[in-house]
Order: structure tokens, then C-alpha cells, then sequence
């Protein structure tokens, strides 16, 4: 039961509780930028939780095996960053090899988040202030990639729907689109600790 | 102080060898992982005009570059190509070209807010197809041009604008014949002409002349002067409409002079001035 509730804890904490984007506000850029229509906003939530499961699970190796023990836990930004952009290009190629299919349906995603700041934020979350275990951290990343895909899909109908609605000139496509995120925001500040507290005890 | 410049040493030696390392598996990786691509189907999409349009049937032009090379699919397809690429595939892969002529669009409708008469005031969002909705459009003609650009904003090229006159215009200069306009069009008023088309009859209405003339003042009425002065002109009525039948190559401009309801002009706006 522990150990189901921990898993039941961490998913509910990263895909609702401290969801990327609507809590933490981080990885906006393709918040905004792929959200125009649910199509490729799919792609990209797939691409994303994809790619945060994988650097997550590398970063943290990197991280406790490599460069704790030799003392340079200060060098972990910048060697994350090298890890996940080149672990991105590795994947992209991989896949291109093995499986096509699956190469056009994120294909096109994989390069624009080699280093973005959400997948950059979960890796440095879970080994440095969480302190989580290796499962733990790949699970953690990959809830975090799932909240990412529910924030960027509910964010593509709310943005579908603002095409055809009346929007002062002024506001018209990026403005309404960060209003709208701040109004999701709020909405998400319901998912609290508390909440979590009442559903695992 | 000593201790920093070995810190500094210390970070510069690992980030580095971390780079060397990530960078030398990165490089092995791209000569294992290489994906045998046919160099042929390269080659052809790099001419294909890359619009990615789908009018040649095929999701996008690497589908139908791959398509012609492995499936032995038409090189004529890809109608924002034209003749010239239809050469340059023709001698890339050794087939014979056969004879295309490039398709432009154009609004056969010259009704604007003077000219043709309203059955009611429309104020809903600007689509035609939401338009065309209540009771076919705000226009009494039912064959006319609504106007609220479907086809400006599905042009893949932004070839088609509103001219002067506030009508929907295309620019035969940048259309490349994808036929998206004549898709989303709710009243099939935007056709195919070919690209040398030196004029057009610009309504649809197949209304009897009577009809048109009580809507519209710059409607063909099929008055079939056009066919009867001028018989060498390829001019055809059918269904109380006339339109040119552009295989006959002719001198139409005295057609256009006699037109008593001057609807038949030219397809693009440089010379329809003059």
C-alpha cells in the first residue's frame, strides 16, 4: 500500500498539484507556440513526456553516480544541458532508424525541445530538491510530461475556440493566449497539498 | 587562491571530456543509425515546389516524389509545378512529359455592394461557409461571390485579396493551382481557367436573364450575343450562361467591348485596366 500510494502521490503531484507549465510556469515557449490546433499539440505533449521520462532517468544517473561522488554537484546545469540536448539528437536518430512511424508523428517536436526549460526544471527538481530515487525520478519526469500534454490540450481547444470568438484587435493571438493560461492557472491552484493529503492520506 | 584555479581546471577537464564523449557517441550514432534514403526520391523532392498543397493527391511532396519513383505514378500531378517543372522532372528521370497547362483560379463573380442587391444584412462571423448558411448567403444572387474571403484565408501561397472594389480577387502571378479555393467555396463561383485564359466571363448565375438583371447589374444575362456576333470568339451559352471554351484560340476583346453588361473582362488585373 506504501508504496502505491507513493506512486499514486507522485503522478497526482506532477500532473495536477505542480503541474510544468500551469504552476510552475515553465517550458511557456511551446505552451504558446504549438498550441494553436489539438493536432500538434498532441505531438508535442507526446514528444515532451517522452523526452522528460528519458532525461530524467540520465540525468539522474549522471547526477548520483557521476558527479556526486566526484564532488561537482556545482557543474549539474550545464552538464544536464549537454546530456539531454545530445540524449535528444540520439533518440531522434534512433527512432528515424527503427520505427518511421513513430519518427513523423514526433519527428518534428524532438529538436524543438532538446533544451527546454521544462525538462530542464523536472531533472533539476527531483535530484536536487526532491531527492527522489531513480524510479521515482522517471516516474516523476514522466508525470510531469503528462502534465504537460493535459495543460498544452486543454490550451488548444480553449485557443481553437478563440479563433472564432470576438477578440479586441489588441489582444488578438499571443496576449489572449497568456491571459487565458493565467485564468488555467488559477484554475489549477485548486489542486493543492491538501487535496493530495485527502486522496493518499 | 590556488584551490579556485584548480576548481576552474577541474570544471573546464570534466565539461569537456563529458562533451568529448557525448560528442564522439553522438558521431558514431550518426554513422550506424544512417537511414538509407533513395537518393532519387531526394533528388525529385528538391525540385517539387515544396508547398506541401497536397493537390497532386499525395500527403505532401515527399509523398509524391516517393510515389513517382516506386509506385510509377504521373509526373504530372503537381499543378503548382507548372510545365516548367513538369520539364525538369521529365529530364531528371528520363520520361516523356506529355502536354499540361498550368491552372490558375479566379472568382467568376464581379458582384460587389453597387452592383448586386442584398436580401438582408449579415453581421455573423466572417466565413462563407457560416454565411452560406442562412438562406445561401446575404446576397439575392445564389450563384454570386459572398465575400468574406474562405479563400483568402485557405490560400497556401496568398495569392487571392480583396482589389479595390472590395471583391475577391486572384492573382494569377502567385496562384499555383492547388484548387483549395474551389474546395472550401460554398458557391462553386471560384474556377479553374488555364493560365493563358486572356478572358473570362465573370458570373455563375444560372438564373434566366430577366432574373439576373432584377439581381445583379453586372450578371450574364445569356443574351448569346457573344455567340452569335462573334462565332470564331469560342463562346458557349449553356444554362442562360456563357462561358469560353479555351481551347479555340481568338481575338476576344471585341467580344468583351459588346457585352452589353460588360461581364466579360479579363482574369487579372494588370492589363484589365488598360
Amino acid at each position: 500500500m506504501g508504496v502505491f500510494a507513493e506512486i499514486i502521490g507522485i503522478l497526482v503531484t506532477y500532473v495536477l498539484v505542480s503541474n510544468v507549465i500551469l504552476t510552475q510556469f515553465l517550458g511557456l515557449c511551446p505552451f504558446i507556440g504549438v498550441s494553436k490546433n489539438s493536432e500538434s499539440a498532441i505531438g508535442m505533449g507526446f514528444a515532451v513526456t517522452f523526452v522528460m521520462t528519458l532525461a530524467t532517468m540520465f540525468t539522474w544517473m549522471l547526477y548520483n553516480w557521476l558527479l556526486v561522488p566526484a564532488g561537482l554537484e556545482f557543474l549539474k546545469v550545464i552538464s544536464f544541458i549537454l546530456v539531454i540536448a545530445s540524449l535528444v539528437q540520439f533518440v531522434e536518430m534512433f527512432v528515424k532508424k527503427n520505427s518511421p512511424a513513430l519518427y513523423r508523428a514526433l519527428g518534428i517536436y524532438l529538436p524543438l525541445i532538446t533544451t527546454n526549460c521544462a525538462v530542464m526544471g523536472i531533472a533539476l527538481l527531483v535530484v536536487e530538491v526532491e531527492k527522489m530515487s531513480l524510479f521515482n525520478s522517471v516516474l516523476a519526469g514522466f508525470s510531469a510530461g503528462i502534465g504537460f500534454l493535459v495543460a498544452i490540450l486543454l490550451m488548444s481547444a480553449i485557443r481553437e475556440q478563440l479563433e472564432i470568438e470576438f477578440v479586441p484587435k489588441g489582444l488578438k493571438g499571443a496576449p489572449i493566449a497568456f491571459i487565458s493560461a493565467g485564468l488555467m492557472a488559477m484554475a489549477f491552484m485548486a489542486f493543492d497539498k491538501a487535496l493530495l493529503m485527502n486522496l493518499v492520506g | 587562491m590556488g584551490s579556485i584555479i584548480l576548481g576552474i581546471f577541474i570544471a573546464i577537464i570534466s565539461i569537456g571530456l563529458l562533451g568529448a564523449i557525448l560528442g564522439a557517441v553522438l558521431s558514431l550514432a550518426s554513422e550506424k543509425l544512417k537511414v538509407e534514403e533513395d537518393l532519387r526520391v531526394k533528388e525529385l523532392e528538391q525540385i517539387l515546389p515544396q508547398y506541401n498543397c497536397g493537390a497532386c493527391g499525395f500527403s505532401g511532396c515527399s509523398g509524391y516524389a516517393n510515389a513517382v519513383i516506386n509506385e510509377g505514378e504521373a509526373i504530372n500531378k503537381c499543378t503548382p509545378g507548372g510545365p516548367e517543372l513538369l520539364e525538369s522532372i521529365s529530364k531528371l528521370l528520363g520520361v516523356e512529359a506529355g502536354n499540361l497547362e498550368k491552372m490558375v483560379a479566379q472568382v467568376h463573380c464581379r458582384g460587389g455592394e453597387k452592383s448586386s442587391v442584398d436580401q438582408y444584412k449579415y453581421s455573423g462571423i466572417s466565413d462563407c461557409n457560416a454565411k452560406y448558411q442562412l438562406y445561401s448567403g446575404d446576397k439575392l444572387c445564389k450563384f454570386g461571390c459572398l465575400g468574406d474571403g474562405s479563400c483568402i484565408k485557405v490560400c497556401p501561397v496568398n495569392a487571392i485579396s480583396y482589389d479595390e472594389e472590395n471583391l475577391v480577387w486572384v492573382d494569377k502571378e502567385k496562384c499555383v493551382g492547388c484548387e483549395k479555393c474551389v474546395d472550401i467555396c460554398p458557391t462553386n463561383v471560384m474556377k479553374m481557367i488555364p493560365y493563358s485564359a486572356d478572358y473570362i466571363v465573370a458570373c455563375s448565375s444560372q438564373e434566366k436573364g430577366k432574373v439576373v438583371k432584377s439581381k445583379c447589374s453586372v450578371g450574364c444575362i445569356a443574351c448569346s450575343i457573344c455567340v452569335k456576333k462573334f462565332p470564331e470568339a469560342g463562346f458557349v451559352v449553356d444554362k442562360n450562361l456563357s462561358s469560353v471554351d479555351y481551347t479555340i484560340k481568338s481575338d476576344r476583346a471585341p467580344v468583351s467591348e459588346a457585352c452589353p453588361v460588360k461581364c466579360i473582362i479579363h482574369p487579372y488585373k494588370e492589363t484589365k485596366d488598360n
